[in-house]
Order: C-alpha cells, then sequence, then structure tokens
C-alpha cells in the first residue's frame, strides 16, 4: 500500500490516473478506514488531499457557497452564513455519525461513498447542490443526484475527483430541511430520511420545492410529484397530505435489518411533512 | 474452620460509606491494563478461522499452503485439540465450541486458528487454508427448530425428561417442570384469565472490551495465560483439562475487565491460543474483533413463551402457568429451566406450574448474561399480570402487593423464603414520587417485578498485614463491579482501622486457593464473607501478638476499634496497642501476621427488585423515549452504595436496550446480519434518562453484614415494565422483544385497522 499527500489537485488527478491497482481518495477518512480495518477493501494507492490548497475552505461566492473536498462537516456548523443560507444542508451534515466523526467526515466523502442511506445527500439533493468535478478531461460541473449510481458506486471516471459542493445563493423566502429516522437518538444510519427545499412568493405561497428521500431505494430519490404537491400552495393539511402519500409510494424501499418496506414507506411520507413544515416554517410561510 | 456467617445487627464505621474506588484513577488516565494490554517479547499474533456457513459438515480441512506462508508459525485445526474430556459431555461441548470438529454449527464457529508474526501475515494466512464443507439446511429459530421436520443439529439427541424415552432424536435437549398444587383447580376458581404468547429476540451482554488473551506455553509444560475473564480458576479448570495440563502446571493472571455480564464466564479464546502457543513454541495473544464477539462468543437465549394466569374477582391469583422455549445455540444448556423456575418467583401461588424446553439452534452457543433466563421470562409474566389487573380493574400495584411472596412462602421453584423483599420494593414503589407524576399525550408508564436467586459458592481469600500496618487483601473473585473497594470497606471494618489502610488485589491461581468465578451475584457477597472470616482469623493472630508483648494470656485480650484492648481488673492499667503498634513488633513476636479464610459462602439471600419507568411513543413513527425510569432494589445492607447504585442503573440500561433495539438479525442464510454496534443497537448516552434508584435493606440472615448480591436481578424488570410502559402509551399490547420502532409501529397500525 502506497500514501501519497499531493500539495496540488492536479498532481492528484494525474497520480489517480497513473495508478494500476486500486486507488482510495482520504478526506476525512470516516469511511475508507472503517472499510480498511474491516478487511472489506485493500487499496494499494492512497490519495489523501487534505493539503491541497483551498479544498479544506467554505466560500462565499456572487453565485453562492463553494464547500472544498477536504471541509470536514462540523465546519458547516460553523459557518454562520452557510448556516442562515442552508440550515438544512447544515443540520444533515451535522448528523453524520458522532461529534468526534464530525471533526472529520466530509460531505463530498459521504456523497462519493454512495450509500443510499447518507445523511448529507438528500439534503444536498433537495438544495440542487452541483458537484465540481475535476478529472484527466478537464473540470465539469454536475448535479449531486447524478454522482451515486447505486450502493457504493458512483458515475465518476477513473482519475476523478470532487474538488467541491456548490450551493446557490439564496433566494429570498427560501428555507430547506432535513429529517431522518434512527431507533436511537444519534450515532446510527437513516432507516428513511427526507429533506425538502422550498422558496415561497410574497404571499407564503409555495413556488419552487424539491423533496428527497434517502434509504429508500438504490440511491437518494428526488420525487418531482412530491415537489409538485406543494407548489402553488401553503402548508394546508390537504397539501401536506399529499405530499406524504405521494412519498410514500414513491419509495422502493427494501426489508433489512433496519426496517421493513411497509415501516420505510409510512415514516417517509411522515419525515417528509414533518421537514416540509419545518422548511415552510424557516422560509418565513405561516 | 470455626466461622459464624449469621447475621449480627451491628452499628457500621466503614461500610456504608462512599470512599473514591481503588481502581478508579489507573482506569480514567488509561493506566489500567486490560485484556489486550498485555504483551510479550517475541509473541505471536493469533487469528482464527471461523464458519461462514450456519451448518456444515467439514469434509477436509488443508493448512498446507498457509503453514509454508514465511511468517506463519502454527496453524491448527480441531486435530490440535484432541478429545481429553472422558465422557464428560459439557465439557466436550465446550471443546467443539472451540475448535468445529465434525460440523461447523454456526455462523462463525471456529474451525482452524493460526499464529503469525504480525496481524497481516495471519489474516493472508487465514485465506490460504481450504476447507472442504458440505453445506447442511439449518435452522436459527426457537419455535422452527422444536418441529418435527426441523433440520437436526445432533441426532445424538434425545428429549430428556419426557415421561416416555422419545424413540426419535430431536432439538429439544430438555423438558423440566416446577410448581405445586393443582392449576386446573386454580383456574376453575377464577373469575378472570389472561392467556397470552410471547417472544424474545437474542441479544448480546454488549461488553465493550472483546475476549483477549496471551498465552505463553513453555517446553517444559508449564504456562501461563493473562486473560480478561470474570473467573481465571474456572478459565484454568477448563484449559488444563482440555490441553491435558495439570491445573497447578497452568497459571492463569486475570486482567482488569471492560464488562462480562455472564459472557466471560465461559472459555473460546483460549484453549486455542493455548494450543497455538504450544505448538508455535511462542507466546501467542489473540484477540477477538467485535465481529467474532458478535458471532462467536455467548449470547442469551431468544424465546418463546406461553403464559396463563387466571385470578378472583377481589385480585387474588388462583393459578399460573407458563410453557417457556429457550434456545441454546448447538449445545445443550439449562436455560428454559432457569426461566421456569424464575417466571413466577415473585408471587405466593398455590397452585402454579412451569415447563421449560431447551431448544438447539444454528446459532452460537448460548452463555450468561445477567441474571440469565429470568428477564424473558419476567417480561412474560409481568406482561400477563399488567393485563389481569387490567381486567380485574385493579391498580397493578395493588395487584402485585396483593399476591406477593412473604417470608414463608413456598416459591413456585420450590424452597420456602427467609426474610424477602418484594412486598418492600412495591409498598416503596406505590409511594414513590414517580407513580403519582403527571403523563402527557402518547405517554404511559409501566411498572414489574424482578426476582434472582443469587449464588455464594467457594472462596478462598488472604488477608496480610505488613509491617507498617498496612492491610493486603488477596481475593479470588474479579472485580467486575467494584468489589476491590467493597472488599477493602469490609476489612477496615472488621479490623477497625482506616479504608485508605486497605489495598486489595485479585491475585492470580497460583497465589490462592480455588474460587468460583464472579458470577450470580457473589461477588461481593462471598468475597465479602471470606474478607470478614480472614479478618477475624488475623485478629486472633493480633490479640496473641499483643498478649505477648504484654506477657499475659491471650483471653484477656480483646479487639476494639482497631486496637488490642487488655481487659480485667489487673491489666486495668495497661494502654491499648494499636494493629500498627503490633504488626511494628511482630518480626519479634513470631512473624508475619495474617488471616487466611477458605469457605463456601452459603446462604445468598434472593433478591427482589421493582422498577417504575414512563415511555413516550410517536404514534406515526414507532419510536421510543425513556422518559424517567425508576428502580428499587432490595440490597440487604449495601457496603458502598454508590456501586450498588451504579449496578441498579447498569442494569436498568441494559434491558432498556434489550426491550427496545438490541436483537440478533439472522438472514435466510443464517449468517448473522448485524455483527457490530452500528447495527446492533445498545444505547448511546442519549437514549437515556438519569435512572433513578432507592436503596432499601432488608438483612439477608446468612451473612454477618445482612449483604445481599445486587448485580443482576436489576436487569430482571425492565423488558416487562419498558413493555407496559410501551403497551399503555401505545394503546396496543406489546408481545414482541425488542420493541423496535417498526415493530411498534406495526402494532398500531393493526390495532388501528381493527
Amino acid at each position: 500500500m502506497r500514501y501519497i499527500r499531493p500539495l496540488s489537485i492536479e498532481d492528484a488527478v494525474g497520480q489517480l490516473t497513473g495508478s494500476s491497482g486500486t486507488a482510495a481518495i482520504l478526506a476525512g477518512g470516516s469511511d475508507l478506514l472503517v472499510r480498511m480495518k474491516g478487511g472489506f477493501i485493500e487499496p494499494e494507492l492512497i490519495v489523501d488531499i487534505k493539503a491541497i490548497d483551498g479544498l479544506s475552505e467554505i466560500r462565499e461566492t456572487a453565485e453562492g457557497f463553494s464547500i472544498g473536498a477536504a471541509v470536514p462537516c462540523a465546519a458547516l456548523g460553523e459557518n454562520a452564513a452557510l448556516k442562515t443560507a442552508w440550515p438544512g444542508v447544515v443540520e444533515a451534515a451535522k448528523l453524520i455519525g458522532s461529534k468526534q466523526v464530525q471533526g472529520r467526515c466530509t460531505i463530498v466523502g459521504n456523497l462519493c461513498n454512495a450509500s443510499p442511506a447518507a445523511d448529507s445527500v438528500p439534503a444536498l439533493v433537495a438544495a440542487h447542490a452541483r458537484a465540481l468535478v475535476i478529472g484527466p478531461g478537464g473540470k465539469r460541473t454536475i448535479p449531486v443526484e447524478t454522482v451515486p449510481t447505486g450502493p457504493g458506486k458512483t458515475s465518476l471516471a477513473k482519475g476523478e475527483i470532487i474538488e467541491a459542493i456548490l450551493l446557490d445563493r439564496r433566494a429570498p423566502r427560501s428555507g430547506d430541511a432535513y429529517l431522518r429516522f434512527i431507533p436511537r437518538t444519534e450515532m446510527d444510519i437513516a432507516v428513511v430520511s427526507a429533506g425538502v427545499n422550498l422558496t415561497l412568493d410574497e404571499q407564503g405561497v409555495v413556488k419552487a420545492a424539491r423533496v428527497a428521500l434517502g434509504a429508500v431505494a438504490a440511491t437518494v430519490l428526488l420525487v418531482e410529484e412530491a415537489a409538485e404537491a406543494l407548489i402553488g400552495r401553503k402548508m394546508d393539511e390537504a397539501a401536506l397530505e399529499r405530499l406524504a402519500k405521494v412519498c410514500a409510494g414513491a419509495c422502493r424501499p427494501i426489508d433489512d435489518k433496519r426496517g421493513t418496506v411497509e415501516f420505510r414507506r409510512k415514516v417517509a411520507g411522515v419525515l417528509a411533512r414533518r421537514a416540509a413544515m419545518t422548511a415552510y416554517a424557516r422560509a418565513g410561510g405561516k | 474452620m470455626n466461622f459464624d456467617p449469621r447475621y449480627s445487627g451491628r452499628n457500621f464505621t466503614s461500610v456504608g460509606t462512599r470512599p473514591i474506588r481503588p481502581d478508579g484513577v489507573d482506569k480514567v488516565t488509561g493506566r489500567a491494563r486490560y485484556g489486550a494490554d498485555f504483551n510479550m517479547a517475541g509473541q505471536l499474533v493469533g487469528r482464527v478461522l471461523r464458519s461462514p456457513h450456519a451448518h456444515a459438515t467439514i469434509r477436509k480441512i488443508d493448512t498446507s499452503k498457509a503453514e509454508k506462508l514465511p511468517g506463519v508459525k502454527a496453524v491448527i485445526t480441531a486435530a490440535d485439540l484432541p478429545d481429553l474430556t472422558d465422557g464428560d459431555a459439557a465439557m466436550y461441548d465446550i471443546l467443539d465450541n472451540c475448535m468445529a470438529r465434525k460440523k461447523a454449527l454456526y455462523d462463525g464457529h471456529a474451525v482452524a486458528a493460526v499464529a503469525a508474526v504480525d496481524a497481516r501475515i495471519a489474516r493472508q494466512a487465514l485465506k490460504l487454508i481450504e476447507v472442504d464443507y458440505e453445506v447442511l439446511p439449518h435452522v436459527t429459530d426457537v419455535d422452527e427448530a422444536m418441529k418435527h421436520t426441523a433440520p437436526l443439529l445432533n441426532d445424538a439427541i434425545f428429549t430428556e425428561g419426557l415421561e416416555e424415552k422419545p424413540v426419535k432424536p430431536s432439538n429439544v435437549t430438555k423438558r423440566t417442570q416446577y410448581g405445586h398444587g393443582d392449576i386446573h383447580e386454580g383456574f376453575g376458581q377464577a373469575d378472570f384469565v389472561v392467556e397470552r404468547s410471547f417472544k424474545t429476540e437474542q441479544t448480546h451482554q454488549g461488553y465493550i472490551e472483546p475476549h483477549a488473551c496471551v498465552a505463553n506455553v513453555s517446553s517444559d509444560g508449564t504456562a501461563d495465560l493473562w486473560v480478561c475473564t470474570q473467573g481465571h480458576f474456572v478459565y484454568r479448570q477448563h484449559c488444563a483439562q482440555l490441553l491435558g495440563m495439570e491445573a497447578s502446571k497452568l497459571r492463569v493472571t486475570s486482567s482488569e475487565i471492560g464488562g462480562g455480564f455472564g459472557g466471560k464466564t465461559h472459555v473460546w479464546a483460549e484453549p486455542v491460543a493455548l494450543a497455538l502457543s504450544r505448538k508455535a513454541g511462542r507466546p501467542v495473544k489473540l484477540v477477538m474483533t467485535r465481529d467474532e464477539v458478535f458471532r462467536a462468543s455467548g449470547p442469551t437465549s431468544a424465546t418463546s413463551i406461553d403464559v396463563k394466569i387466571g385470578a378472583r374477582k377481589d385480585g387474588t391469583i388462583t393459578a399460573a402457568e407458563a410453557t417457556l422455549r429457550y434456545s441454546c445455540g448447538p449445545y445443550a444448556g439449562m436455560w428454559a429451566e432457569i426461566g421456569a423456575m424464575t417466571a413466577f418467583a415473585c408471587y405466593r401461588l398455590e397452585n402454579v406450574k412451569t415447563v421449560g424446553y431447551e431448544v438447539l439452534v444454528n446459532r452460537p452457543k448460548t452463555a450468561a448474561y445477567r441474571a440469565p433466563s429470568a428477564p424473558m421470562a419476567a417480561f412474560a409474566v409481568e406482561s400477563a399480570i399488567d393485563e389481569l389487573a387490567k381486567e380485574i380493574d385493579m391498580d397493578p400495584v395493588e395487584f402485585r402487593i396483593r399476591n406477593a411472596a412473604q417470608e414463608g412462602t413456598r416459591s413456585s421453584y420450590g424452597p420456602v423464603y427467609g426474610p424477602i423483599g418484594i412486598g418492600p420494593t412495591l409498598e416503596a414503589a406505590k409511594n414513590h414520587p414517580h407513580m403519582k407524576a403527571p403523563l402527557g399525550k402518547n405517554q404511559g408508564r409501566g411498572m414489574a417485578c424482578g426476582f434472582w436467586f443469587n449464588f455464594g459458592g467457594q472462596t478462598c481469600t488472604d488477608l496480610n498485614i505488613g509491617m507498617d500496618g498496612s492491610v493486603s487483601l488477596a481475593v479470588g473473585t474479579v472485580d467486575v463491579g467494584g468489589s476491590r473497594a467493597s472488599l477493602s470497606l469490609v476489612a477496615a471494618e472488621e479490623l477497625g482501622i482506616a479504608y485508605e489502610q486497605v489495598k486489595a488485589v485479585v491475585a492470580d491461581t497460583s497465589s490462592l486457593g480455588y474460587n468460583d468465578m464472579t458470577d450470580g451475584s457473589r461477588g461481593t457477597f462471598s468475597s465479602s464473607m471470606a474478607t470478614i472470616s480472614a479478618a477475624r482469623n488475623a485478629i486472633k493472630v493480633l490479640r496473641e501478638r499483643a498478649a505477648q508483648m504484654w506477657d499475659i494470656s491471650v483471653d484477656d485480650v480483646a479487639w476494639e476499634q482497631g486496637h488490642a484492648v487488655a481487659k480485667g481488673e489487673k491489666h486495668g492499667n495497661l494502654g491499648k496497642l494499636s494493629l500498627k503498634e503490633i504488626a511494628a513488633e511482630s518480626g519479634k513476636t513470631g512473624g508475619p501476621i495474617a488471616g487466611h479464610s477458605e469457605l463456601v459462602a452459603d446462604g445468598a439471600g434472593v433478591s427482589f427488585a421493582t422498577h417504575i419507568c414512563d415511555i413516550e411513543v410517536d404514534p406515526e413513527t414507532g419510536a421510543t423515549k425513556v422518559l424517567r425510569y425508576t428502580v428499587v432494589q432490595d440490597a440487604g445492607k449495601a457496603v458502598h452504595p454508590t456501586y450498588v447504585e451504579g449496578q441498579y442503573q447498569g442494569g436498568a440500561a441494559q434491558g432498556i436496550g434489550w426491550a427496545l433495539n438490541e436483537e440478533y438479525i439472522y438472514g435466510k442464510d443464517g449468517r448473522l446480519q448485524n455483527a457490530g454496534f452500528l447495527d446492533y443497537r445498545i444505547p448511546v448516552c442519549s437514549d437515556l434518562p438519569m435512572i433513578d434508584t432507592q436503596i432499601l435493606e432488608i438483612p439477608n440472615p446468612n451473612h454477618p453484614y445482612g449483604v445481599r448480591g445486587v448485580g443482576e436481578t436489576s436487569i430482571v424488570p425492565p423488558l416487562a415494565a419498558i413493555a407496559n410502559a410501551v403497551s399503555n402509551a401505545a394503546g396496543v399490547r406489546m408481545t414482541h422483544i425488542p420493541m423496535s420502532p417498526p415493530r411498534i409501529l406495526a402494532a398500531i397500525e393493526a390495532e388501528r385497522a381493527g
């Protein structure tokens, strides 16, 4: 096993492109090291990206926010502007693992680990986040929901690295929220989760909405029909009922050690409804 | 030996105080040495190859490729642990569990092991071992395993305890029955009868420290073993017998222990480490991973229990019956029998019958888990008791008080009780402010009682007085719950000296006589008895030495508050001699001063508890929150009340985990799906409320200070107390433990659907 710590992103891309065996990118390591310790993978090359300039920064730009690939989730919670603009994304990132894990883990790592139950992903999908990808073929920007393609699988090509996650500048009267269900209070994996992102008009009517569900299919689901249930409405009971029903119907869950199909369907609806109410309140809706 | 263990009401100076624990500083600073903290020069890394199949015949094992890998120093299979058990069936089962002989009987069953110069090579070597399995049909569910069509784990097993010897082999190893009276007559007198069936899933003790040991077998045939265990003398006996050694040639030293709860009373890795060391000629360190701990140590039984209880309108129980089926893993056990004994132990019953069935399944061998078997039986019985109280329209506490066992009651398992604490714990619970606290929406309150036998057993203790007057106490019961502090308090009390003057250690197997292990809540009960006895023997010597120093008859020397006092008119002018002064002169008066004790601590007083808890249920998701929890338990005499409270809280915490989320989940392939703390959900700190405790002291007549064991009873009521609380909060009776959110939500939805 070879461990390297390149100082530039180009060098990192070059090393990954040139590697012959299994290569892994190390940022926080909260998934990678666990998998290595458990004997599930034995990478021949480990590329530590933490020393690369700019990757550990959250930058506020004219377009919005750029969150570097090596920024630990705990740092998201300490960025006041980000917290105000995207509270749902921040609360999702701050649910990963434990306090100690949050000091290491990153949202890019969470995305690239490609678990359908990843906490930050439904919130990012709902937030319309994009991933800035750099690779041997240059740079491209893609929606985050196109990164994971199945459990443990991503659309990234050999040599490609996600450099940063990009979030839009916030429109007025917007709010987002994320909720997950776990049997414990913390240090757990989502059995079901829901991220909701809303923008209201001046009358408090939902103008734009995105609803994403986690742990109910092979990848995080962006449920457009659920967004449609909210658009043009205030958070009235009928709209919320419709939202819950659509979300339950959109799930393609499995029975496993963490929950049953029936449980996931039902709770997906409940969480979407609760997250929508929180997002609505955050957007200033009454 | 002339030792009087009877209770004598006395006033205490040290016992009952709360000094800081002697093992505390080392534990919080990381200096304490646990199982994996011991290392030797030249030690090898041991690793175990485990069956990926739930049930398979082992046709052949080829270790030749692994043996050729550079850095591998030994590879062993069952052939390296020949059967020396000489017809001892229980020992043969231990041997077969340590290393599968003909069949792998569960996912995780050890089939081979290696010792190599480092972990990487050891892991590689495991991959080079070729095992030819013939996969067999398996069964992991206790009810399925009892069916005639179930795959048989062992075709040499014919159910014992039936009226007629069966002609066909079965997975049921034994039927047992307890009780008295005539239940048919009793149910005939009942105005109300409740009959219900319950299930509980298999749980693990969840100790934070995995099993770990270092084995060093010398070429002269002697050996040392450093190990994390609840009973190093028992480990010595088992390992010596399995390896064909004389017990005295194997010296076992116990490490600090990061939790055991009954799970460290059985050998698994230790005989394997010794066999590897013997073959390699070097020390071998073997540390289980968490995955191995879950798959291949000893969890508790999964159960299936039917309960039927009848009562008259006035609230008197007329008859009680239970059928209990407990999984044992692949080897015979007596887990259902203990369940059958404890099920109705809290009550005064004229007509009672319990039947237990021990059931073999393709799961790891069941081991003891804190009051083993009692929590599941209590869950079933106390749930039915609650329902019966509801049917009669009586308050559940009043109903239990009305039927509680008392001094003189013939228990459901046979013996007649002496002074016991079930009535007082119920009265205390009834009067506790918790019982009257208001409840909000979706909240429910539950309460339940629990019983545990407690155990005494063989105990040996040395008390040595140094020339500076300080006292070394060497005990043979491993300190799992703070017994070094408690025993130091007892030695200080008996000698009349300060707690700080006493230092207690756990001695190795070559330094003391045999001690049973720390189980059955016996550690402080039995070793305090032995410590009192040893101290009294030392006092006898101290009096003799004082008599010599004064040149008077020993009959005229009394021991009072840490001093020798000359009695009688003619000695009235002699000043008293302190323990320190006598010790300083010991070199001239006959040499070192010591007190020794070996005894069988009979008369462990039975123990009862009543728990109360409040739960909130989210009716939309089935999520639960424990809002408040109160433990009331009889301690006999709390030697160190802080430790006693810790035992009460710890049992409740484990019970909460068991009741709400913990369970072994097997796939259709018979493999364990959640062999780790991520998906085997023990509670984290924020899952628990502050657990309130109330210590009652109803003295045990068979202990000089009235002490009863306190460690186990606290896990008996929680499953039932929480089930009653959840059932009250959710408005539907929960009959399957753990009450995980999917189970609760499904029950609520089913109730709504009618």
